[in-house]
């Protein structure tokens, strides 16, 4: 029961808009732009699995520092190489979209920051995220001394019983009182 | 659920076999399959999982809702549940046709990926302001100008909807019109060309009634539309500006995973830096004590230099409009034009060169960039209220002289119609109706249009002021730096003056202040909303054109503020300001005696008494009076003031619990880690006690079978496993849906955080 890479079945499409956060136009432009990833053998087999770095050749993911982080979050693989099916891109830009709430945008933005995917943040998953976000070049990069102070600055204010990491229900609960979470952790097509 | 599953394995379920109980529970079950559908979307459940719950929740459904229709009322059921699918059918259509409708949003799409969503929403709040004035135009178009112009009286017929004599040659040019004159300022565009009769056309349509109440009603749907977005944003974003998550918010939701361009990306990369560096640098600053007086001085300084500017521009304009009307009294064809529009390009100019003036200004004070934006903010707001403010007082000056004008016209056409009928009298002795061209009864100087149509001027002078600095401070500043810069001495594009950067704040300032504008002059000027759609749907195109076009991404990202609410207060402060003026003079001033829907009344409101009076049962009237009485509205006005206070001192009180929950949390936490070191310390003593004793005991005996004592030191390992298999602490309890969050696989396959290794047991931080 795949999608053959073609056409979208209408069923199909019912039961995507009833699982997903997606209009029927977005569904259909997610089908076209993911059909466009693959290649002539690729296309007659259902469910083909497209490899990480031609989904990270999308403009939408190209400029991102965390893109690496998602594809790895939403892959269904066993490998875990990062490759994404269909349904894990429509997974993908569901849970991106505009109308998706702010308990599942949270919940897939703290296993995107979550590194070492041992379910908590520690001190080096914040540091490698922090060094995501400074860039790559080595002028923009934090000192040691900067680095050690803003994570012992974030840990003050979001560990709340002190454990030394923030786990979902923490992260979750600072990031409902964030105004810009929701309108700037959106990818549209 | 488990229970009707395996029955329906073993035999086909009869529902008339099944007792009502039975039949409750399934009906039961049945709903809370179609509630876990519904909720399906909103779990982090990988595709394949969500399709299998749902194709297997759907069978379950279809065939006991089936099962469940074979009972009683099967017909109704049936029935129901067909409607509910295809409502449901509709609903989602629906949302799919709302959305493909949104007007340029492909546009925005592009901008925000160029740009950042802090410049696309700029666009966004243009796009919704278009909205409003589309509603507030459907209006005063639809119950104001289309009645009069289908089933008034039309043109010529009366005075007031006539051209006078004496303007009539001129009242086709150009330069006239351009101006809101000649026909323009009489026909439905403007106060004075409506009648005052109670009901026209065979409709009988209550003119000067719809009237007063879209006017009314135009404020009442602005004021409506902005507190309900304040709400749905604040509900949406938490509690406005909340200072304690500085650091975390930095860090999680600067991102913004709109961006597709790489150089937009380099560019938040760099101010994401700086704004870490910047904060680490505050927080580890103390107060900074050198040369505080100084800075102090030099504050003073600034805000005193700024106040000298407020004054003078304000003066200006008083001046300016004072001069206008000399200029009107002597007749406006003697002079040049720039002295005919001279209040116009005086404010235009004002609000484009004060801001600059007082951006060098503040270089004095030396203040964090942030609280720099907020004073710039601040101080271009009370310059345009300050301007507009002016305006309005000398326009009351004007308003004043016409209403003495008002009583000299009045006697002038007793005068005249005395005039009148002498000179058909003296001819024929029976007193004939008196036939005369509407254009030459001596004309009132209808201070209303007058109003009106200063403020479509205003407004057009204003978006001519816009779009021209658009051209030239952006398109033309690009042009010559892309093509100066092959023949310059010095890099034009990364000096001075390069690329010129979007001016969010500035922009969005500049729409806020026009819908003032819109608001206060709509009632004297039903074509204002009109012309307003007009300008923003220009706005729109052009805009967008431009920022694509000539500018660039912006290198540091400060907002103003961090959320929405900002732009839209200042929009509710606006809001509020601009019909004060518009409801002083329908309270205190008497409309003009010969143009206008009130003419002939005391005052404007006199209408609502009117209609109170002919058009409801006189029963009705008397209700109103009472619930009008004073003696009413005060206890009423001091009930809400005492609920604003009960609803405050309740949300401090919900605070407080907050802050104590959250000490409690800690002293839980704290608790529990001093209660798992303990018992692992007990745990370790008894573990070095089992292997001395294993030790021992395999020394003693080296041929007794190894598997009983195997079997004893295991019973002895289960046990002090169970010893240190505690309770998981208090915050995880907390989560309701437990068993699929600690595990974000339902199936496993994460470390779930239940139970300790033993191998863990030296380094407690985590459990």
């Amino acid at each position: 029961m795949g999608t053959t890479a073609s056409q979208l079945g209408k069923d199909l499409l019912s039961e995507y808009q009833e699982l997903t956060f997606l209009t029927k136009q977005e569904i259909l432009l997610a089908h076209k732009r993911f059909t466009e990833l693959l290649t002539k053998d690729e296309k007659d087999l259902p469910n083909t699995r497209v490899p990480a770095e031609r989904i990270l050749t999308l403009p939408e993911l190209k400029s991102n520092p965390f893109r690496k982080r998602i594809c790895h979050v939403f892959s269904t693989s066993e490998q875990k190489d990062g490759s994404l099916t269909f349904e894990d891109f429509l997974d993908l830009l569901s849970a991106f979209s505009d109308s998706a709430t702010l308990e599942i945008k949270s919940h897939y933005a703290f296993r995107i920051f979550d590194f070492d995917d041992d379910g908590t943040l520690d001190c080096g998953d914040l540091e490698k995220l922090v060094n995501c976000l400074t860039g790559e070049t080595d002028e923009t990069r934090l000192t040691t001394e900067e680095m050690r102070q803003l994570i012992n600055n974030i840990l003050e204010e979001s560990d709340i019983d002190k454990d030394g990491t923030v786990n979902l229900s923490e992260f979750q609960h600072v990031i409902s009182r964030s105004p810009d979470f929701v309108s700037s952790f959106k990818i549209v097509l | 659920e488990d229970e009707l599953e395996e029955e329906s394995e073993e035999s086909e379920v009869r529902p008339e076999s099944l007792s009502p109980e039975e039949l409750e529970m399934l009906k039961e079950a049945v709903y809370e399959r179609k509630k876990l559908v519904q909720g399906l979307r909103g779990k982090p459940w990988p595709m394949k999982e969500k399709l299998v719950t749902l194709r297997e929740s759907q069978e379950f459904v279809e065939k006991y809702e089936g099962a469940l229709g074979k009972g009683k009322g099967r017909k109704i059921y049936a029935y129901k549940v067909m409607m509910s699918k295809k409502w449901m059918k509709f609903q989602r259509d629906f949302e799919n046709f709302k959305t493909a409708c949104i007007p340029w949003e492909m546009k925005i799409k592009e901008i925000e990926s160029h740009f950042g969503s802090s410049v696309a929403s700029y666009f966004i709040f243009l796009r919704w302001m278009y909205g409003i004035n589309m509603i507030l135009f459907c209006l005063t178009f639809g119950l104001v100008m289309v009645p009069e112009a289908l089933m008034g009286r039309p043109y010529g017929t009366i005075p007031r909807k006539t051209v006078p004599r004496a303007e009539a040659a001129s009242a086709m040019d150009f330069a006239v019109l351009w101006d809101f004159g000649g026909y323009a300022q009489y026909s439905v565009l403007f106060y004075g060309y409506y009648n005052n009769q109670r009901a026209i056309g065979w409709l009988k349509f209550r003119m000067p009634l719809s009237y007063f109440l879209v006017g009314v009603g135009t404020v009442a749907y602005s004021y409506m539309v902005v507190i309900r977005t304040m709400a749905r944003n604040a509900n949406e974003s938490g509690v406005g500006d909340d200072n304690s998550f500085n650091f975390s918010w930095k860090m999680f939701t600067s991102w913004d995973y709109l961006i597709g361009n790489p150089e937009t990306a380099d560019n938040k990369f760099a101010s994401i830096t700086t704004s870490f560096k910047e904060a680490i640098l505050e927080e580890q600053e103390s107060c900074k004590d050198d040369n505080i007086h100084l800075t102090r001085f030099l504050r003073v300084l600034a805000n005193f230099l700024v106040l000298c500017c407020l004054a003078g521009s304000g003066y200006l304009i008083y001046f300016v409009v004072r001069r206008s009307q000399k200029f009107a009294l002597e007749g406006l064809e003697t002079h040049t034009w720039w002295e005919r529009n001279e209040v116009n390009m005086v404010m235009s100019l004002l609000g484009m060169f004060c801001p600059m003036l007082f951006d060098v200004i503040s270089a004095l004070e030396n203040y964090h960039p942030r609280v720099a934006l907020q004073w710039q903010l601040g101080r271009i707001f009370a310059l345009f209220l300050g301007n507009l403010y002016t305006f309005i007082i000398a326009l009351m000056d004007e308003i004043n002289l016409k209403r003495e004008e008002e009583k000299i016209i009045k006697f002038n056409i007793t005068m005249w119609e005395a005039s009148l009928y002498n000179a058909t009298g003296s001819e024929n002795s029976t007193a004939l109706p008196v036939t005369f061209h509407p254009a030459d009864v001596p004309r009132g100087p209808c201070w209303e249009t007058m109003v009106g149509q200063e403020f479509v001027r205003l407004i057009i002078s204003d978006t001519m002021t816009t779009y021209i600095t658009l051209l030239i401070g952006d398109f033309l500043r690009a042009v010559l730096v892309r093509f100066l810069n092959y023949c310059w001495c010095w890099d034009l594009e990364a000096g001075f003056p390069s690329y010129s950067e979007f001016d969010v704040s500035g922009n969005v300032l500049g729409l806020i202040f026009n819908q003032g504008m819109i608001w206060m002059g709509a009632f004297y000027a039903p074509c204002l909303p009109a012309l307003n759609v007009l300008r923003l749907h220009v706005s729109m195109y052009l805009q967008c054109w431009a920022v694509m076009c000539c500018n660039v991404p912006q290198e540091r990202v400060f907002k103003a503020s961090g959320s929405n609410n900002f732009y839209m207060a200042m929009l509710l402060v606006i809001l509020f300001l601009s019909t004060l003026p518009a409801i002083y003079t329908i309270v205190t001033i008497p409309p003009s005696f010969d143009c206008g829907p009130f003419s002939g009344k005391k005052r404007m409101f006199d209408v609502i008494q009117e209609t109170l009076e002919s058009d409801f049962p006189a029963w009705f009237s008397k209700v109103f009076s009472y619930a009008s009485n004073p003696g009413l509205v005060l206890p009423f006005i001091l009930l809400m003031v005492l609920a604003i206070y009960y609803l405050q001192s309740t949300s401090k009180s919900y605070k407080e619990a907050n802050v104590d929950l959250k000490k409690k949390l800690q002293t839980q936490n704290e608790e529990n880690k001093r209660k798992n070191k303990l018992a692992a310390l007990k745990a370790q003593t008894d573990l070095e006690e089992a292997r001395a004793a294993t030790q021992t005991a395999e020394q003693k005996n080296n041929n007794a079978s190894l598997q009983h004592q195997h079997g004893e030191t295991s019973s002895f390992r289960v046990k002090i496993k169970q010893r240190i298999s505690f309770s998981p602490p208090a915050p995880r309890t907390l989560h309701p849906d437990t068993h699929r969050s600690l595990g974000y696989l339902p199936g496993g396959g994460f470390p779930q955080q239940r139970e300790p290794r033993m191998h863990r047991v030296p380094s407690l931080q985590r459990h």
